[in-house]
């Protein structure tokens, strides 16, 4: 079963393609990544499949039904833009949270005094929005998605504006839900955390969805790479190197041959080469998303910080 | 259905209580009193110095015997026409001792004279100029003829038999019951409409409005935002009406000599209240159409300064329909949605007829819910863009009309 679906999924505003064509499937109870740098379409798509927004072309499945709002129960939703109003106690905005989901006030005031006290945050909770601090305020629109026990959390760039003691929090919370059964989707541009929390990503670039699969699937994409520290610079071993080898020194950078490590090994051994070292290194989340969305796109994320979580 | 009412009344309740627990709605109970106090202040003062500064003084420059005669004939003939009846007279001079012109008397600013008398009794002499002239030649010539009889003028009494209504004057007024009736239901509708709207930016501008309209159909953030402003208006008519018939009992005119209207009292109290929803209901979902797509304050003025002004014309348009009973201007106003709460309730000043009000109650909620769902399909299509979506092209006339194609 799945979570989600999606098949032509196409939105525009003023002839920009903001959603362009996307294909998705999202298993039930799974951890989905959603990665793409600013402005690749994320947000969008996210509000197109839970009925913030219309589709112009394509149709969309929300834990079996095509209107996403009928299942608003079942979800929870923290968007990229953080919103609550100003003036309302912290217990009172997890509760009318959760009234919209259709929970009870008095019962969502109960839960949500629960969840602030689990996260710490008891102490606060009858004082207004406006007294707390930024990462204490995104701590209770948290509490209030999750308030109402959904079996769908979807959360747009959560990891944003939060110190790494409350993004570590925040990870602790995504697993704890997924434990729970609960799918959760979340939207970065930060390509760590996606690659510490989830099973599945799709990457997102342009609109269009390059890949939708498992993390190692799209690992698997790229070869290993080799590095070899050899005592000699010459020999018969270096016909055994692939074409594109990178020298630099006595040092060799290479892609893992498709036959393997042994014969490449064995014709050092046989040439003298002197081996001093070697490693073989599998590819991150981060080089496979560069060789999938290009290197265009890459480097667009890499202006947009994703360096900083790395 | 259901579940878009239960939605309506979280939003409705979070609304009306946030707005009633705020300092801002006392200074809305507060509101309407504030042109009614600048009104009487300003009343009181301009009355006081138009009395003190224009109140016309007859200056009386007639021989000793005959000024003498004149003032007594004013006081005689006062206690029946009333005090005010005639102008405050001062004996200015004594033509049988004094030659001076009576344009020297009218030249002293500190006795504020209109005319002055001079001549006698029989043939009195009007100076001033020809307006004030005009205004005070026939009670001068009254007040001469009276006093040349010796008082012995008797004026007849007649005895009052005052109808509160007439054949002649019945339409006109109750004309005036219509027309006090479309200020009044305009004056609210206008002070209410404009309140969902900043409401709405307000939420927009604090990020509120996509948790909403992830969370509940938009239709019930919309229905919730009208209902709760309803709910503070009512509460406010409730605390004005009750001020207002508590003045009404201790200073105010008499009720019971307003024109009657056509369907009577209780009815045309029902009918434009009734009307005041349906215009609210109307207003406000086309003013929060417009909210939804604005994304500033400065936005919402900018479009909502149009939708005033010709919110003000549909009120002109049926008022002036007021004066074409039955005729087809009057038929257009009582159809057309915006001017219809408007021109109804002439309708119901005018004519006793009540089917017609059936009529254009469900008209009106139709057309309400009508531009309810294109509020809806408005926010749905133009709102909510992000990232480079938001900023291809992301200039606020684009924005707020991005429903209607425009060139470039």
């Amino acid at each position: 079963m799945y979570a989600i679906e999606a098949k032509g999924l196409v939105k525009q505003f003023d002839g920009f393609r903001a959603v362009d064509g996307v294909d998705l499937k999202i298993p039930e109870g799974s951890i989905f990544g959603i990665l793409g740098p600013n402005g690749a379409g994320k947000t969008t798509m996210l509000r197109t499949l839970l009925g913030i927004i219309d589709p112009d072309a394509g149709t969309r499945n929300l834990l079996g039904s095509d209107r996403p709002i009928t299942q608003s129960r079942n979800v929870g939703y923290l968007p990229e833009e953080r919103g609550m109003y100003q003036s309302m106690r912290a217990v009172d905005t997890i509760a009318f949270m959760g009234a919209l989901r259709g929970l009870s006030l008095k019962e969502g005031a109960k839960k949500g005094r629960a969840l602030l006290e689990e996260a710490g945050l008891g102490y606060a909770a009858d004082r207004q929005i406006r007294q707390l601090s930024k990462g204490m305020a995104q701590t209770v629109q948290l509490m209030g998605t999750i308030v109402h026990d959904p079996k769908l959390i979807v959360l747009d760039e959560p990891f944003s504006g939060l110190d790494a003691l409350n993004q570590a929090k925040l990870e602790k919370m995504i697993r704890a839900q997924s434990a729970k059964g609960v799918t959760v989707i979340f939207s970065t541009h930060v390509i760590a955390h996606a690659e510490r929390l989830c099973e599945r990503i799709a990457i997102i670039a342009k609109g269009k969805i390059s890949f939708d699969g498992l993390v190692s699937e799209a690992r698997d994409r790229l070869r290993p790479q080799v590095h070899l520290e050899t005592e000699t610079l010459d020999g018969p071993w270096r016909s055994a190197l692939p074409a594109e080898t990178k020298a630099e020194g006595h040092w060799w950078h290479f892609t893992l041959p498709e036959t393997g490590v042994e014969p490449l090994l064995t014709a050092l051994v046989e040439g003298k080469a002197g081996v001093k070292s070697l490693s073989i290194e599998r590819p991150g989340l981060h080089d496979a998303f560069v060789a999938i969305a290009g290197e265009a796109v890459a480097a667009e994320m890499d202006d947009t910080g994703v360096g900083e979580a790395k | 259905m259901k579940e878009i009412i239960r939605a309506a009344f979280v939003i409705a309740r979070r609304d009306f209580t946030a707005i009633i627990y705020s300092k801002a709605f006392i200074f809305f109970l507060l509101g309407p009193f504030f042109p009614v106090l600048v009104g009487f202040a300003a009343g009181n003062l301009g009355g006081q110095i138009a009395k003190e500064v224009s109140q016309p003084v007859v200056g009386i420059a007639l021989a000793k015997e005959d000024a003498g005669k004149i003032l007594s004939a004013r006081e005689s003939l006062s206690k029946t026409l009333g005090d005010s009846y005639f102008a405050r007279m001062i004996v200015v001079g004594d033509s049988a001792a004094n030659q001076k012109t009576p344009q020297s008397y009218l030249a002293k600013k500190t006795d504020n004279l209109s005319v002055v008398v001079t001549g006698t009794l029989a043939k009195p002499v009007i100076t001033g100029t020809a307006n004030a002239i005009k205004r005070e030649r026939a009670d001068i010539e009254l007040l001469a003829g009276y006093a040349q009889s010796g008082g012995t003028l008797t004026l007849p009494r007649s005895t009052p038999d005052i109808v509160v209504e007439s054949a002649n004057n019945d339409k006109k007024l109750r004309t005036i019951t219509a027309q006090g009736g479309q200020f009044l239901v305009f004056f609210l509708t206008m002070l209410l409409a404009g309140m969902v709207l900043s409401n709405l930016v307000e939420e927009k501008s604090n990020k509120i409005i996509e948790i909403l309209a992830a969370s509940i159909p938009m239709e019930s953030v919309f229905l919730g935002k009208l209902f709760a402003m309803l709910g503070m208006a009512l509460l406010g008519i409730l605390v004005w009406t009750t001020v207002g018939l508590i003045g009404f009992a201790a200073i105010g005119p008499d009720l019971p000599n307003y024109p009657t209207p056509a369907v009577g009292w209780p009815m045309f109290i029902g009918l434009c209240f009734t009307y005041f929803i349906m215009a609210y209901l109307m207003l406000g979902a086309l003013f929060l159409g417009i909210g939804a797509m604005a994304a500033t304050v400065r936005e919402v003025q900018t479009i909502s300064m149009p939708v005033t002004m010709a919110q003000l014309i549909n009120f002109f348009f049926a008022s002036y329909a007021l004066t074409q009973t039955g005729e087809p201007l009057e038929k257009l106003a009582a159809i057309f949605p915006f001017s219809s709460p408007f021109a109804m309730i002439g309708r119901a000043a005018l004519e006793p007829v009540l089917w017609h009000h059936a009529v254009a109650i469900i008209g009106q909620i139709f057309f309400a819910i009508l531009l309810l769902r294109l509020g809806v399909y408005l926010f749905k299509k133009n709102v909510m863009k992000s990232g480079s979506a938001g900023r291809a092209k992301d200039d606020g006339a684009r924005r707020l009309f991005g429903f209607i194609k425009m060139p470039g």
